[in-house]
């Protein structure tokens, strides 16, 4: 017999495989949405609505673009990771049903989870070191430890990823998506530090600042590319964004076994 | 037997081996305690209406789905324990397709066969045998989201075969396709048989059981009313003829003609006279003075056995 079940390592990469099928057909539809729309926030904000903003002690003394950058880095792959946690995760149950499918094969409900979470990395990961570059090329980025932000901020995005594509499996109508955009992750782009410095806020807000990936995932993606980040919080901030992560994927694997062996 | 060759050989020419096998969802039974035995080569059928537990059974044994209670070995396994193993060597077709619509018909068999483990090369080769098995050549590269519901049956049914299953599974693989198609499926199926794959095939069509089925059980509410062949059951639950009597819904009874057959059903449209002789049953109603609308004489079906245990029309 030529068939074996697979082993648990290379489970996911099979399914990323599948993904990337798909997305070498497909990817034009998605780069508007990747890299034109915060390409065009860093133009209107950065350049446009920057130029009014002096340096000061708020924008750690750089003009408004470069202190803009790399949060927008941060910003840019949370919101990248909605689409592909929720609509994407949920058409995968529900329309297309390709999970469905590929539970039928060897591949058990966790490693299509697994595959899901590894693909979604991927995506960020090239995602926002494209979004780099093009800011380097805008001449809003300069510092080399700025490639140091790439990780933390698709760290920051699998942090939102992982809870969201668990709770997705749940979901047996797509009704709450919008919500979560505009209720939650929007107001956690623009209140934690990114645009303007946390403490122009009341000070109850911060603890819930400090609560989302975003202001974790900022925080280190701005130390990094300015040289202001110590070990320590470094570290509490990896751990932090880390838990997230594995929080979503042992409640992902449960609500994957639930979903999809019934 | 103390031969282990000759325990082997027993064990794996049995595929499929369920007892008292049960299915819940929630507090409601959908499978209730059945037995099914299938040997290799076999071509074995679920027939029963909508609701039966037949698909629930399917899914059971294609391993995605976890039974209740009871007892189930597939290929020699248990599927509690041995889900990936088990799927390794089955093909499955799903009552409701789950084609990857936005990629192409050769994507579709390529992405598939490598959730099986079958590298790069292997599954290029094996596309395009299959392609060419279910008659889509001609639309490899093109992508499945346009084709029609016979195509996308084929292309998924290819699709099941691509890890050259021991046991193919095929949950009403031609439900909802005109004749054409579902002549064109029987006959993939057929070749399947000859070429020594076991079938398990559910479906509400008599004439596919009948056609395709070597033996087969009578499924209702969760439970199997019969089993044997499909001439075993006509023999064993019908007569030879039926005479079919037309009446405007709702003008018959049947008290004129109970007594010209060894059984009557009384339906809604129709009175069926069950009896080894139909035109003299036929006459004999003449002569009492009724006047159906029409009447037909005709072989029984297992539509006829599936009446007389169930008290229902399969397809209503
Ligand atoms: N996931 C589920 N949750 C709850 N009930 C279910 C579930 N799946 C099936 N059922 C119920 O179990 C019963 C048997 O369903 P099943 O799909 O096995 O029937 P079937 O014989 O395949 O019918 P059909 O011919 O309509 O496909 C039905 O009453 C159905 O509503
Ligand atoms: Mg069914």
């Amino acid at each position: 017999m030529s068939t074996h079940v697979v082993s648990p390592w290379r489970a996911p990469l099979i399914a990323v495989e599948h993904h990337w099928t798909w997305y070498r057909r497909n990817w034009r539809a998605t780069v508007i949405s990747n890299f034109l729309q915060p390409v065009l926030f860093l133009l209107a904000m950065g350049v446009g609505f920057g130029s009014q903003v002096r340096e000061g002690e708020a924008t750690g003394g750089h003009p408004y673009l470069v202190y803009l950058a790399p949060a927008l880095l941060v910003i840019t792959a949370v919101q990248n990771a909605v689409f592909e946690s929720t609509w994407a995760v949920f058409s995968a149950f529900k329309w297309q049903r390709t999970y469905l499918a590929a539970v039928a094969t060897p591949i058990t409900p966790a490693q299509v989870l697994h595959g899901q979470l590894l693909w979604i990395a991927l995506r960020l990961v090239t995602g926002t070191a494209v979004f780099l570059l093009i800011a380097v090329a805008l001449g809003a980025i300069s510092s080399p430890m700025a490639v140091l932000a790439v990780p933390f901020a698709a760290l920051a995005g699998m942090a939102f990823s992982a809870p969201a594509v668990a709770f997705t499996a749940t979901r047996e109508k797509p009704d709450s998506f919008n919500a979560i955009f505009r209720f939650l992750v929007m107001p956690m782009t623009l209140f934690t530090g990114g645009f303007f410095p946390l403490s122009q806020l009341p000070a109850w807000i911060h603890p819930l600042a400090w609560l989302t990936p975003v202001w974790h995932g900022i925080e280190l993606a701005r130390g990094a590319t300015f040289g202001t980040l110590r070990l320590l919080p470094a570290l509490g901030h990896v751990a932090y964004l880390s838990a997230l992560v594995a929080l979503g994927v042992l409640l992902g694997r449960r609500y994957f076994r639930r979903r999809l062996a019934v | 037997m103390s031969d282990p060759a000759a325990t082997v050989t027993s064990v794996t020419s049995t595929l499929v081996n369920a007892k008292g096998l049960t299915k819940h969802f929630g507090s409601f039974e959908a499978v209730r305690g059945i037995d099914v035995e299938v040997s290799r080569g076999e071509a074995f059928g679920f027939l029963g209406p909508n609701g039966a537990g037949k698909s629930s059974t399917m899914r059971m044994v294609s391993c995605v789905s976890p039974r209740t209670g009871g007892e189930l070995r597939v290929l020699g396994l248990d599927p509690d324990t041995d889900g990936p193993r088990i799927r390794a060597r089955i093909g499955v077709v799903p009552q409701q397709d789950n084609l990857d619509t936005e990629l192409t018909v050769r994507q579709n068999l390529q992405v598939y066969g490598r959730y099986f483990g079958l590298s790069r090369s292997a599954v290029r080769a094996k596309a395009t045998e299959l392609m060419e098995f279910a008659q889509l050549s001609d639309r490899a590269d093109a992508e499945v989201e346009p084709l029609s519901g016979g195509m996308k049956r084929r292309l998924t049914i290819a699709r099941s075969l691509v890890n050259d299953p021991d046991l193919l599974l095929l949950d009403e693989p031609t439900t909802g396709l005109d004749p054409q198609a579902r002549h064109l499926l029987w006959d993939r199926l057929f070749r399947l048989k000859q070429s020594g794959v076991t079938l398990i095939i559910t479906t509400h069509y008599m004439d596919e059981a009948e056609q395709l089925c070597d033996r087969l059980v009578v499924m209702d509410g969760g439970r199997i009313a019969a089993e044997g062949s499909p001439g075993e059951l006509i023999r064993r639950y019908s007569t030879k003829e039926v005479l079919e009597l037309r009446f405007p819904p709702g003008e018959q009874s049947g008290d004129e003609v109970r007594d010209l057959a060894e059984r009557i059903e009384v339906l809604p449209d129709r009175v069926l006279l069950y009896t080894s002789d139909g035109e003299a049953a036929l006459a004999a109603a003449h002569a009492r003075g009724v006047r159906p609308v029409s009447s037909l004489v005709r072989r029984s079906t297992l539509e006829d056995v599936f009446l007389r245990l169930t008290g229902r029309t399969l397809v209503d």
